[in-house]
């Protein structure tokens, strides 16, 4: 079963607790979701429907709108290579023709041993350090197909453990110290802030 | 031209991201001038300033400010780090090397208009920023600069990270509310649906750029004077622009804004150092994907935001991307007909329709398989979009992501027909592929 496992629940609640209404919290909720199985499965839209207080149905009308969020099992590594306007200029075009020969798949696709998935993706932010690809969301710039292969086999080698498998973004999480919350701040309670007086 | 840094004067500082780097460096200082002075005078100084905003309209950010309907609360504060423009890349820089001059910006912000909550939207895809951001909020609650009390006044806010999960469209501001309320990124009607009155669950909401609020901490301690005086009549301050394509030294550049040439940006050696390889400029794209194409005769216009307009065009998310004259006018066009369909959220019927036959079109084009009036086609279908081609575009949809699918089209096919008109006398016709088809 791949519900939340109890620390997974106390940070989802806690996710939850920062927003003026559960429901804003699903997109944080899915990735955690996504964190803890590298994917989102049907019994975790359900979970996370039950938390935000909406229909699964709803769960996946949000969660299919975003690319993030996959519903089957992707490689342990994500591979996107970007192929948006900078990188294309540059050689993306050769660059994702050499990634489908490398890894013997074709953009879309994934490794029969689970460890690589490849994905042509629009601009992501790198654009004058083209072409740029990610790997589980963490950056290589100026790649070359040279650079390809070594980050390739070094990953297969199991020496980037500085890239973690997919589905886990980010390393570290928001804490709110719970002396320190101003509290999140209901749309239903018209208060004038106190800092601008009474005017 | 020697100016000073602004939003970028912290970029070779190694520990600028963690507090110890930030307060070392001058951080808080905007914040803590911020509140000795009353909240509506922070936001006069940010009007003289005449800051425009830095996520792509480059509306003066003190104006919108001033749309908040007065006596209705809660307000809200959306801090928009959704940066996917393809061309774009400054607000991830800003988010991962100084996080504090964000967070500091979105203080001042709060402070000055009474907003009770700050959600900080940070573009899925970027893990570093979001650990970045992270660890920077999590220190500024622990030191007392957010949350409750800060700094032992009664101002208090949270700031919340709020991690999105891939969609261009979710930076169209009101997308990004519908985001934020945990649905899919689909833009509202304007109105009624202007933000700064209706915004997120139907409250006043100020939705404001990365860069834009970046640039707060110093308007506060230096004064909006000071930042009028840097750049040009009405754009004002310095802004970052990312300079991508055939250069030879690509990078993100922050200049005097309204000062700084086309032609100094691209050629000069401090800044792209010209077209790589010796080669000619072929054309450039001013402001990201979104913004008609500029050439040769554009190069000496400044950097200027009512020029750029003028001339047909738009500065956008500040994103230079440079062709040279290698580029096959049509492959680039395709390659970002393509982004626009692909990215389409689907609600309008001309966008979702008209940039999917667009893309097929161009392909059809590009493989050399067609017809002879497929030209003819292309521009029904970019009349259909944005009618009469004009500038600013007139549009048929609920937001611009439509007709921004219709300017490399537009541009493309004003400069370099000649270069469509090729593929087509080569082409196999095939009359009977259906242009529809999956
Ligand atoms: C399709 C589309 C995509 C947009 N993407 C972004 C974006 O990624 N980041 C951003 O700040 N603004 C983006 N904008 C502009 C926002 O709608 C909004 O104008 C901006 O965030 C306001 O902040 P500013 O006034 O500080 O510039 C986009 C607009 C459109 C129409
Ligand atoms: S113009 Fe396109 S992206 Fe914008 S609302 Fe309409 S369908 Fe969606
Ligand atoms: S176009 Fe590739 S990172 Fe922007």
């Amino acid at each position: 079963m791949s519900r939340f496992i109890d620390e997974n629940l106390r940070l989802a609640r806690e996710i939850i607790a920062r927003y003026p209404k559960p429901r804003s919290a699903m997109i944080p909720l899915l990735h955690l979701a996504q964190e803890q199985n590298g994917y989102v499965p049907q019994d975790a839209m359900e979970e996370v429907a039950e938390l935000v207080g909406v229909s699964s149905a709803e769960v996946l009308g949000t969660l299919s709108f975003y690319e993030m969020f996959k519903q089957i099992q992707p490689g342990r590594y994500q591979v996107n290579i970007c192929h948006g306007i900078s990188c294309f200029l540059c050689g993306a075009g050769e660059l994702l023709s050499h990634a489908e020969e490398k890894l013997g798949i074709k953009s879309g696709g994934t490794t029969p041993d689970g460890m690589f998935s490849l994905e042509a993706v629009e601009c992501i932010a790198a654009c004058t350090e083209a072409p740029a690809l990610q790997v589980n969301y963490r950056y290589s710039h100026r790649s070359t197909s040279e650079g390809f292969d070594e980050l390739v086999d070094a990953l297969a080698a199991g020496d980037r453990t500085d890239i973690p498998e997919h589905g886990i973004l980010a390393t570290v999480r928001q804490r709110i110290p719970s002396e320190r919350a101003a509290g999140a701040s209901s749309p239903d309670v018209s208060e004038v802030p106190v800092w601008l007086g009474e005017g | 031209m020697a100016v000073d840094h602004i939003i970028t004067k912290r970029f070779n500082i190694v520990d600028a991201h963690t507090l110890d780097g930030y307060l070392a460096s001058g951080g808080y200082r905007g914040l803590r001038r911020a509140l000795e002075m009353v909240p509506s005078d922070v936001h006069e100084e940010v009007k003289t300033a005449s800051l425009l905003g830095r996520g792509g309209a480059g509306f003066p950010a003190g104006v919108k400010w001033g749309f908040c309907p007065p006596g209705v609360w809660p307000r809200y504060l959306v801090v928009n780090g959704d940066e996917s423009e393809p061309g774009t890349y400054k607000d991830r820089l800003l988010m991962e090397r100084d996080p504090h001059q964000l967070i500091e910006g979105c203080l001042i912000a709060s402070y000055a208009l009474g907003l009770s909550q700050c959600f900080l939207y940070v573009r899925g895809e970027m893990a570093e920023a979001q650990e970045r951001v992270a660890a920077a909020l999590n220190e500024a609650y622990e030191a007392g600069y957010i949350g409750k009390n800060i700094c032992g006044t009664d101002f208090s806010v949270d700031i919340v990270l709020h991690w999105g999960a891939g969609a261009y469209i979710v930076g169209e501001e009101t997308a990004l509310l519908e985001s934020l309320e945990g649905r899919r990124g689909m833009p509202r009607l304007k109105p009624p649906a202007f933000p700064a009155s209706f915004g997120l669950y139907g409250k006043p909401t100020i939705v404001n750029n990365v860069e834009t609020l970046s640039n707060l901490p110093w308007i506060i301690e230096h004064g909006g004077a000071a930042f009028a005086e840097l750049g040009g009549e009405q754009s004002t301050g310095t802004r970052m622009f990312a300079v991508s394509g055939h250069v030879k030294r690509p990078g993100v550049y922050e200049v005097e804004f309204g000062v700084t040439t086309f032609r100094e940006i691209i050629y000069a050696d401090e800044y792209a150092g010209g077209i790589a390889g010796g080669r000619e400029l072929k054309c450039f794209i001013p402001g990201g994907a979104s913004a008609p194409w500029f050439y040769e005769e554009h190069l000496d216009l400044p950097l200027d935001k009512a020029t750029v307009d003028q001339a047909g065009s738009m500065l956008g998310s500040g994103a230079i991307v440079v062709m040279d004259e290698t580029t096959d006018a049509v492959a680039a066009c395709h390659n970002l007909v393509r982004f626009f369909a692909r990215e389409s959220c689907g609600k309008c019927t001309p966008c979702r329709e008209g940039t999917a036959w667009m893309e097929q079109i161009l392909s059809r084009v590009l493989h050399r398989q067609a017809r002879p009036d497929d030209l003819d086609l292309l521009l029904d279908i970019c009349d259909n979009i944005s009618p009469g081609f004009a500038w600013p575009p007139k549009m048929t949809t609920i937001c611009p992501l439509g007709p921004s699918a219709v300017s490399p089209v537009i541009s493309a096919l004003g400069r370099f027909k000649d270069e469509f008109e090729t593929y087509i006398a080569q082409s196999q016709a095939r009359p009977r592929i259906p242009v529809a088809s999956g």
